[in-house]
């Protein structure tokens, strides 16, 4: 358990406990029923595992238990454990690595309050203190504050930071952000734009601009754009996935506020729909409280030992 | 969008149901699985839904349904009742302490919209003329005092700060001996995120409620939370005794079911929606509209359940007759306005008119139209009402000091009347030529569709 270090651990031993124990209610070798499957649907449902999702789950679960002629719910768990990780690593990757010896771009999207901006305060720092060249981009040029908060961030992480004033053009914040990175030959560049809820169509209109000034001003950079989604969220999550999704080509999801009792299921629910792979985990306020996702330790992490 | 057939999902199943003449209980039982999955999706919390269907399920095999004619609306209009009753009935209000200044302590989990609902608030506030102070009392989120500054620029409302340097109660209750010397009537207290299983920091809360005394403690609450937000709600609840919830980003395109649970689970009302990135984008929340929202129906049916339920059936029926017979009078009309009277607040109801909602955002509809109709019509005498023709110009004269309106006004309750009978006339020819169909007594033409 190599990346699920004690902060997660305590931070998802909670969530554990309240849905392990109406889980260990099931699997404690009863006879397995409708009724019993239908008290897993709603266990699932209750963490934000979304309808559709959990259907499919127990769906699954009823196949294997006919096909494996299993008699006894004792049984049952490890083979969630394992139909859940299948269906969290069957999309292309979990986790990111930094391609070396070129410019890294990383845009981070999102709705509003979701935590970008103090995911990249984490990244930055991560990289920053493996000695790389990290640059950092205040695109959110609309909150009131946002530049300021994430050049607070910069300087924990001792990296640069291009800003301009509130109310700037983000585009133009992101065309001086390429041309340094790329001058400076930095090893990651980290843009921070404004919290949008993703039926606005104008704003998402920006972002599409966003991505077309980076392809352009730094063509041989290797660009990846993350979804970062508060582990509250609900099955709203599904939609932001799908509308940020065709605004611009995401390649991942960072899953923040872990820390809290939020289950975390919306992951599940996330990876089944939309089809993305969570890059990172966001497990707390401090500046290293950030972690790699790892499929099969998450879904053992959350359902016991 | 994700959830778009859903509301279609249950139109279906209520289509079919209210096909039934009669229902069996598995009709019930079908309606009411699609429900509990429309909740769900909508993020209403489980048990919530649970019981929500329970209860339903309770009324709609009871004899309340099966005396009635059309059991299928019945269902739909216990379902809407009841979502309503669990959002509140009632627009709850920002309570006003009696020895200002009124202290609103804002709180809630990291990123739920706090500081912008702060400046908000206080903008809402300044608006009806009153003299808000903000204090930043978040040391802990970087730059969150500034933005909270920033705000305060803008809309040229006073912000006090120590820094980040000083303790959060401390910042609190010197703010309020600042807005008490300052003559600021209302302290709005904008908080730093916390997660509800942190000890300490909730501590940290209890020792400012202790110090400021707040009256309203509004919990934040993002509209898109989904299934943990009861378990925050209660928790936040439970240690400070929260006096309402505010609801924000519920410009998106969520079905806010979060909002339900929250107020099932602490009975809090919710008192606010944030519903956008502008300052001045706060509006009171109405139940009606977010029942609405979550079932994610056509309000329509709303409105028609609200028709039928409101609408004395003898009356219709007599008005009825009437129709048929082209003998419309005045005391038809305010007859029918009074009724509509009864079925609600216009605003409220013209927005249940799918489509509707959007456009008329901005419009604001007067239910004052109402009682100037009436007040106009109450000024007739017998004659007048059953024989329009014979209103004159002393006639109209004295009509309008008797309502006090202008002579224009009467003319134009005329001639709206006038028109309204012209389109009597003419559905009754289109009836007698489909014969079988029943005609409803239509709204267009009424004074406050002008």
């Amino acid at each position: 358990m190599a990346f699920f270090q004690k902060k997660l651990q305590t931070g998802l031993s909670k969530t554990r406990e309240s849905f392990w124990s109406r889980m260990a209610g099931i699997f404690s070798g009863r006879r397995i029923d409708a009724d019993l499957y239908e008290e897993l649907e709603d266990i699932l449902i209750q963490a934000d595992v979304g309808v559709n999702t959990s259907l499919a789950l127990t769906e699954r679960l009823r196949k294997r238990v006919k096909e494996e002629k299993i008699a006894d719910s004792s049984q049952l768990k490890p083979i969630l454990v394992q139909e859940m990780t299948e269906m969290l690593t069957a999309n292309e990757k979990n986790g990111f690595e930094l391609q070396p010896g070129r410019l890294n771009i990383l845009i981070m999207v999102g709705v509003n309050g979701a935590g970008k901006t103090t995911t990249i305060g984490k990244i930055a720092s991560r990289y920053s203190g493996e000695g790389k060249k990290v640059l950092l981009a205040a695109a959110d040029t609309f909150r009131a504050a946002a530049t300021e908060q994430l050049s607070e961030w910069a300087k924990r992480a001792g990296t640069d930071i291009i800003r301009q004033g509130e109310g700037a053009d983000p585009g133009a914040v992101v065309f001086d952000a390429c041309h340094s990175a790329v001058s400076r030959k930095c090893d990651l560049l980290i843009v921070d734009t404004a919290g949008r809820l993703q039926n606005k169509n104008n704003l998402m209109e920006e972002l599409k601009k966003i991505g077309k000034i980076i392809a352009r001003e730094a063509p041989e950079a290797s660009v990846e754009t993350w979804l970062v989604l508060d582990a509250g969220t609900g099955q709203n999550a599904i939609s932001q996935a799908k509308l940020f999704g065709e605004a611009v080509f995401l390649s991942g999801l960072v899953l923040t506020k872990l820390d809290g009792t939020a289950k975390g299921g919306v992951v599940i629910g996330i990876a089944n729909e939309s089809k993305l792979p969570v890059k990172m985990i966001g497990v707390g306020e401090g500046i290293d409280d950030l972690r790699e996702f790892d499929a099969q330790e998450f879904a053992t992490a959350l359902f016991g030992e | 969008m994700a959830l778009g057939g859903l509301g279609e999902r249950l139109q279906d199943i209520f289509s079919k149901l209210k096909g039934k003449g009669k229902l069996s209980e598995a009709d019930v039982n079908e309606a009411l699985r699609e429900i509990r999955v429309a909740l769900l999706e909508a993020d209403v919390n489980y048990k919530v839904a649970k019981d929500f269907a329970a209860k339903v399920k309770e009324r709609a095999v009871g004899s309340e349904v099966l005396q009635s004619l059309t059991p299928g609306q019945q269902v739909v209009k216990i379902v809407h009742e009841e979502l309503t009753a669990l959002m509140g009935a009632q627009q709850a209000k920002l309570q006003v302490s009696p020895k200002p200044p009124t202290v609103v302590l804002m709180v809630g989990l990291q990123g739920s919209g706090k500081t912008t609902t702060s400046g908000k608030i206080a903008l809402w506030l300044k608006g009806q003329g009153k003299r808000p102070l903000l204090a930043a009392a978040d040391i802990y989120r970087p730059a969150a005092i500034k933005q909270l500054e920033v705000l305060g620029e803008k809309t040229d409302i006073p912000v006090f700060s120590l820094g980040d340097q000083v303790n959060p109660v401390e910042i609190a209750t010197r703010a309020l001996e600042h807005a008490r010397t300052n003559g600021n009537d209302y302290l709005i207290v904008d908080t730093a995120g916390r997660l509800h299983i942190n000890e300490e920091l909730m501590q940290e809360l209890s020792a400012i409620r202790d110090k400021t005394n707040p009256t309203e403690i509004l919990l934040v609450v993002d509209a898109m939370a989904g299934q943990d937000a009861v378990n925050v709600a209660a928790a936040f609840n439970e240690q400070l005794e929260i006096s309402g919830v505010v609801l924000t980003k519920l410009d998106g395109d969520t079905r806010g079911g979060a909002a339900l649970s929250v107020k099932a689970v602490t009975g809090k009302p919710i008192k606010f929606t944030g519903t956008g990135e502008k300052l001045e984008a706060l509006e009171p929340f109405y139940p009606d509209r977010m029942a609405s929202r979550i079932l994610g129906m056509g309000d329509i049916l709303t409105l028609i359940e609200k028709a039928q339920s409101t609408i004395d059936q003898d009356k219709a029926k007599e008005m009825e007759a009437r129709l048929r017979q082209s003998r419309f009078t005045f005391d038809d009309f305010l007859d029918q306005v009074q009724q509509l009277k009864k079925m609600g607040n216009m605003q409220d109801l013209m927005s249940m008119i799918p489509g509707m909602g959007k456009q008329l955002k901005d419009v604001q509809l007067d239910d004052k139209q109402f009682a100037i109709v009436e007040s106009i019509i109450q000024s007739m005498t017998a004659d007048e009402r059953s024989n329009p023709a014979i209103i004159n110009g002393s006639r109209k004269l004295r009509i309008a000091k008797g309502s006090g309106c202008q002579v224009q006004d009467i003319n134009r309750l005329i001639k709206q009347f006038d028109q309204m009978q012209k389109l009597i006339k003419q559905s009754n020819t289109m009836q007698q030529k489909n014969k079988g169909k029943k005609g409803k007594g239509g709204f267009a033409g009424m004074p406050f569709m002008q």
